[in-house]
């Protein structure tokens, strides 16, 4: 239907979706999977690979690369301290 | 962008991270705790050498042996009495007590009562897991009604201890019970128990997958988390009495919040006696 506007933030322009990358510690994992159930964007999966205690340790699934906002639950809820999310500096703006 | 794998945390600044990685099972509540405690050092600008973190008996009791502050480990049952001369003795020390319930409230529940009730100016954090998990599972004075532990194979029959009403009833000014999945939750409630002068406690609801888990029918660590987010609500301004933790019956939540946040004087005898000589 011809006229009709979509509400828009008045900031949208401003705004950037923060992105994140992240680290893991694979040596430190025990595979918990916290870090896989709770990820907000669900960007992690189990690795088919294993540590030296055979656990499979979270990686970032295929197509989520650019999901990760950096939004740190994991590196807080994960108990072994194996894994964090660093802002990146250079994003794009919202489109 | 795809991960990448890395050898230290930012974190590790606050651990001895040659004890790295920690004994504690995988997925226990004791780790997400820890980090928040570390995280809570880093933002509450007191200098890591002023902080003192001490523990009695049991899993949780490991804590300070990985923490990479003055740190001291008790016998079982003793934490809050070492730590309450610590405070006495360099009041300018942020002393934390980090123990079990088993050590704080089964063996060390006496010290527990007259230390909140005097207002010593210690942080107690209590990680509730319901059982005593370093000795095999036995029923501890805080395993719920009708749960099942190695020495209650019938299901337990003792009313358990309801640890916000306790600490509240005893005087303490800053009371507050979260989830080892409430992280952030956490970090603030003991910042702000950083921040408080006099006798805090924080209750941590934790996962133990094996002490108290695999008796009670949940499966792993995981979903045990999975029921505290599915049963948890958050009400800072809950009635105390009804805090208590029934796992029978499905239609009674698990309450979270800062329940108390009072100010009183602290413990301070060394100034009490100052007074009384003028």
């Amino acid at each position: 239907m011809a006229g009709v506007s979509v509400r828009q933030p008045l900031d949208r322009k401003a705004v950037r979706i923060p992105r994140g990358q992240l680290y893991i510690i694979p040596e430190r994992c025990k595979g918990c999977r916290f870090c896989i159930d709770f990820c907000p964007r669900d960007v992690l999966v189990e690795t088919t690979e294993m540590n030296a205690k055979g656990y499979h340790y979270p990686v970032v699934a295929e197509g989520k690369e650019d999901e990760c906002i950096a939004c740190q639950f994991c590196s807080i809820l994960c108990p072994e301290f194996a894994i964090y999310t660093e802002e990146t500096v250079e994003e794009e703006s919202v489109e | 962008m795809p991960e990448i794998l890395v050898e230290a945390h930012p974190i590790d600044a606050v651990f001895r991270t040659d004890r790295l990685p920690h004994i504690f099972c995988p997925g226990c509540g004791i780790g997400p705790t820890m980090h928040a405690y570390a995280q809570a050092i880093l933002e509450s600008g007191i200098p890591k050498d002023q902080h003192a973190c001490v523990s009695g008996i049991g899993c949780t009791a490991r804590v300070p042996g990985y923490m990479d502050v003055d740190s001291y480990h008790t016998t079982h049952g003793r934490s809050i009495p070492f730590a309450l001369a610590i405070a006495l003795v360099k009041p300018e020390m942020e002393v934390t007590v980090f123990s079990g319930d088993g050590d704080l409230f089964g063996i060390g529940g006496n010290h527990f009562i007259h230390a909140a009730r005097r207002n010593v100016d210690i942080n107690v954090i209590c990680i509730n897991n319901f059982n005593y998990g370093m000795t095999g599972g036995q029923a501890g004075p805080t395993l719920p009604l009708g749960a099942k532990a190695t020495t209650a194979p019938y299901g337990n029959t003792e009313p358990p201890f309801n640890l916000p009403y306790l600490a509240a009833a005893c005087g303490a000014v800053f009371v507050a019970r979260w989830t080892a999945l409430h992280v952030r939750q956490l970090k603030d409630a003991i910042l702000r128990a950083m921040q408080k002068k006099g006798f805090t406690f924080i209750e941590v609801l934790s996962p133990c997958p094996v002490g108290f888990g695999s008796p009670n029918d949940i499966g792993d660590a995981i979903e045990e988390v999975w029921l505290y987010r599915e049963r948890c609500v958050v009400n800072h301004d809950a009635y105390l009495p009804d805090l208590e933790i029934d796992l029978r019956r499905k239609d009674v939540p698990f309450v979270m919040g800062n329940f108390v946040d009072i100010d009183k004087a602290p413990f301070d005898p060394l100034a009490m006696m100052k007074n009384k000589g003028e």
